[in-house]
């Protein structure tokens, strides 16, 4: 693979491993405040 | 115990239905106060004017919570979707530049990822005004979950322009006007989004956020002119300029669609953020009004 190419992969890389970790991030605490939420309040629980 | 339950229920009920969910001013509820005393007038200043109104029907965080609850999957997979046409586009059918080869490529990552540092700054700008005119308190929220999503597209930018810098200019980096004002905004995002979490008060952290956010808003014109203003090595604006868009259409068109994917997956992104935060929030309330019922009881 030519460097061109190289430059080219690597930039795309990272900007799909930025947004990619970011996202998983936020619903990692997405999950984790819901569960608390089933557990500390019964209106949650019965929204689900 | 009857005043426990109904503690209990009046505020699971201001928590999590229509009640202004988390009190701009966060004074901790006594715990015979709450139920007995009227809900406290909020001062004139604060009180939303009719135009306000519409502003802070997304205050109530439960109303926020059911529209993201909707609209977030659209957003995604808007975003996937529209990113997968733009990816193809830009990586294989777009052809390459007759001068700079391949690396023409790397544009259709760098100039979304400059466009959402700058857009994702005034909206920044907007949120804390809104946080110091209207004390709006998902504005706080919105602007202190943003911070960090700013921040890691602002270093994309730059990362990415030094990487299609350094073949076609023949370094990394260069104290360019261009790429030292982005670099300025990138620290702008991290002081922010450090600021805020800097105090143990959230709401005196979000009123420093929004002052340095307001402050730091001169930086954007500065970007945007700078190539214009200096001798720089940095090229002069392709797209967004007086005699419209000096770029083939067979760049621009893949150009245009990977933009309106970043932006479409940065919403999301955002809007996930500023969801998960709220729900922490709630979290965080009910674990407090818990521990004052443990407090009663003991």
């Amino acid at each position: 693979m030519t460097e061109h190419w190289w430059h080219v992969v690597i930039s795309w890389a990272l900007t799909a491993l930025g947004f990619g970790t970011m996202a998983a991030l936020a619903a990692r605490r997405h999950t984790a405040a819901k569960r608390r939420l089933a557990r500390l309040g019964p209106r949650e629980r019965r929204q689900g | 115990m009857a005043a426990a339950e109904s503690l209990r229920a009046r505020l699971l009920h201001d928590v999590t239905a229509c009640g202004d969910g988390f009190n701009p001013a966060p004074q901790a509820p006594s715990l015979p106060a709450v139920s007995t005393l009227p809900p406290r007038p909020r001062p004139a200043a604060l009180s939303p004017s009719r135009g306000g109104g519409a502003l802070h029907r997304f205050a109530n965080p439960g109303r926020f919570l059911r529209l993201t609850d909707r609209l977030l999957p659209w957003l995604w997979g808007a975003a996937l979707l529209v990113l997968a046409v733009g990816a193809a586009w830009a990586l294989a059918f777009s052809p390459p530049d007759w001068q700079q080869g391949e690396t023409v490529r790397i544009m259709y990552v760098h100039v979304p990822m400059a466009w959402l540092a700058m857009g994702g700054y005034a909206g920044l700008a907007v949120a804390s005004l809104l946080s110091l005119v209207w004390r709006h308190p998902l504005a706080d929220l919105a602007a202190r979950e943003l911070s960090p999503a700013g921040a890691m597209v602002t270093a994309l930018c730059l990362v990415t322009g030094s990487l299609w810098g350094r073949p076609m200019w023949g370094t990394w980096w260069a104290w360019d006007a261009r790429m030292t004002s982005v670099l300025v905004l990138f620290f702008l995002w991290v002081g922010h989004a450090a600021l805020v979490r800097a105090f143990d008060d959230e709401e005196r952290g979000a009123r420093a956020g929004a002052i340095l956010a307001l402050i730091g808003a001169v930086n954007l014109p500065v970007i945007k002119w700078s190539v214009d203003w200096f001798n720089t090595l940095h090229q002069s604006a392709s797209v967004v300029r007086l005699g419209g868009p000096a770029m083939h259409v067979e760049m621009l068109y893949p150009l245009l669609i990977c933009a309106v994917g970043f932006t479409l997956a940065f919403a999301a992104l955002v809007l996930a953020r500023t969801r998960a935060a709220v729900m922490e929030k709630r979290v965080r309330q009910l674990q407090l009004a818990q521990a004052r019922r443990h407090e009663a009881d003991a």
